[in-house]
């Protein structure tokens, strides 16, 4: 059952509690990649991304380092233009409108030192002409939930490392846009706060859903958070396989993660994986 | 503590010794000098107090010069380093000719802002400002520049225009290399202070020091220079407060 939340995330009934001010554009946009290709001058990145998000769904990128995947998500994201091919967010192709829908979180949590936590939290929101306090507000009301109720005042470099990557995700998820486009999130942190934060993330998915793409070096990280992945080939990257995958951000991490089906499709992964940057 | 203690203790060992070679008479006589052209620090201190109105006049007068000095420098320094920072075309008109102008001889070009603006404040406010811009403007540009382009990036996803992003993460970013360049800027406004007064003035410590020099003022002349340095400390002691206060995430 909990499966199906993720799939169908209209029914999600807690939706508003997570989602700030306004009410937001949750899940309506879904991401669709077309033949797309990117090159840096005479380097070719990708070659050929064919790629459909669906609407509520997280999808996984996971590939050798260097294969594009981080050009990737700032191509879907309007960071970047494309060299050839299409790419649409929520049937839009323009760069500044793919921008306007896609919330991108990047690798490092880039947090602002000369802000708190809170108002790092609510730096959208500002960006987007809510004044100081009605910012701070709708940030605050998730500060709790995120497990960082007590932390508002808090200048970046009092937070742990995990904490930091929660207001970083909270910072992203606040902008209130449909796609979520995380790079690498926890790639930062040591393993014991990384399988906590894919467990947080989880949840928050589970209560929130949203559209995403994630991108990931870490084959089970993928496995567990995503409804589907893709494995990159080395650059110039494209597609070389895409999994089903059976635990779909289960409640219980450890034991999904140790299940006979998990298991076998990170082995499928990683041959995908290891036959692809060959 | 020690951060005070020790150039204290410097400062007091250098000034005891001077003393003694002084008031023993071995510098005058090292030199075949009268000893009122070699005053201990004793007679400078004493000169110091006897001309307190006379030099407080005349620092309020210099004061008065290097703070709007440096003003102008910090607005004209921050203006330059944002559009050389924004416009690559003004960068590359302008940095050549910010470089060259380090190279004018104030000595040369005083004399002529005073023939061109007159006695009164502002040829020292020019000058002052045409060599405190330079520390400012460069330190400033490179603040400007270490902004993590990563964090632009992550600003222009979150909505943020291009004023924003000035703001609220380049603005930030530069502030620490902007007081450092007025660090710089605080400490040799005074020098520039003195070469505008001796190019023309009626007031100010350089001009004290000028007529001092004609007189043989010696202890006077000692005394002016403890002021005037008494006033750079001042200005450096404001700013590194003014830093502690603006940049608070440090």
């Amino acid at each position: 059952m909990r499966q199906d939340t993720s799939m169908e995330p209209e029914s999600g009934q807690s939706q508003t509690a997570l989602t700030s001010p306004a009410a937001l554009p949750n899940i309506e946009g879904g991401v669709s990649l077309t033949a797309l290709r990117h090159s840096f001058g005479e380097l070719q990145t990708l070659a050929g991304i064919d790629l459909e998000v669906p609407a509520g769904s997280v999808v996984g990128l996971v590939g050798p380092s260097g294969c594009g995947k981080s050009t990737l998500l700032e191509l879907i994201c309007g960071l970047r233009e494309q060299t050839g091919g299409m790419v649409a967010v929520a049937g839009h192709e323009g760069a500044a409108e793919r921008l306007a829908r896609c919330a991108f979180m990047p690798q490092r949590d880039l947090l602002l030192p000369w802000y708190s936590a809170l108002d790092n939290a609510a730096l959208a929101l500002r960006n987007q002409g809510l004044g100081r306090e009605p910012a701070r507000v709708a940030a605050g009301d998730l500060f709790e939930r995120f497990g960082l109720g007590g932390f508002e005042a808090a200048r970046p470099s009092e937070l742990s490392g995990g904490m930091r990557q929660r207001v970083a995700f909270l910072r992203t998820l606040v902008a209130g846009k449909p796609v979520l486009a995380l790079d690498e999130p926890f790639a930062a942190l040591d393993a014991i706060t990384r399988a906590e934060m894919q467990e947080w993330l989880a949840a928050a998915l589970r209560s929130d859903p949203r559209t995403v793409v994630l991108v990931t070096h870490d084959v089970e990280e993928a496995l567990y958070l995503c409804d589907r992945v893709a494995v990159l080939s080395a650059r110039p990257g494209r597609i070389v396989a895409e999994l089903g995958v059976p635990a779909r951000r289960a409640e219980d991490r450890d034991a999904a993660v140790t299940d006979p089906a998990f298991v076998a499709a990170r082995e499928e992964a990683l041959r995908a994986l290891h036959g692809g940057s060959r | 503590m020690r951060r005070y203690l020790l150039p204290a203790a410097l400062l007091a060992l250098l000034i005891g010794a001077w003393q003694i070679a002084a008031s023993t008479g071995a510098i005058a006589d090292l030199f075949s000098l009268e000893p009122y052209l070699a005053p201990s620090p004793a007679e400078i201190a004493e000169s110091l107090w006897e001309n307190r109105s006379l030099l407080a006049e005349n620092a309020w007068v210099t004061l008065r010069e290097i703070v709007f000095g440096i003003l102008c420098a910090v607005a004209v320094g921050i203006g330059f380093a944002v559009a050389m920072h924004r416009w690559r075309a003004v960068h590359d008109a302008t940095y050549p000719l910010i470089v060259a102008s380090q190279t004018i001889p104030i000595v040369v070009i005083a004399p002529i802002l005073v023939v061109w603006f007159g006695y009164g404040l502002p040829p020292k406010i020019f000058i002052i400002a045409l060599i405190c811009f330079f520390p400012i403007t460069i330190a400033t540009l490179d603040g400007l520049r270490s902004v993590d382009p990563e964090a632009v990036k992550m600003m222009r996803a979150l909505d943020a225009s291009r004023w924003q992003r000035f703001w609220r993460v380049e603005a930030p970013t530069a502030l620490p290399q902007l007081f450092t360049g007025t660090k710089i800027a605080v400490v040799i406004a005074p020098i520039g202070a003195i070469f505008a007064e001796w190019a023309g003035s009626s007031s100010g410590l350089g001009h004290l020091i000028q007529s001092d020099t004609a007189n043989f003022e010696v202890a006077r002349q000692f005394a002016t220079v403890a002021v005037l340095s008494a006033i750079a400390l001042a200005l450096m002691g404001l700013t590194v407060l003014a830093e502690r206060r603006v940049i608070r995430w440090r």
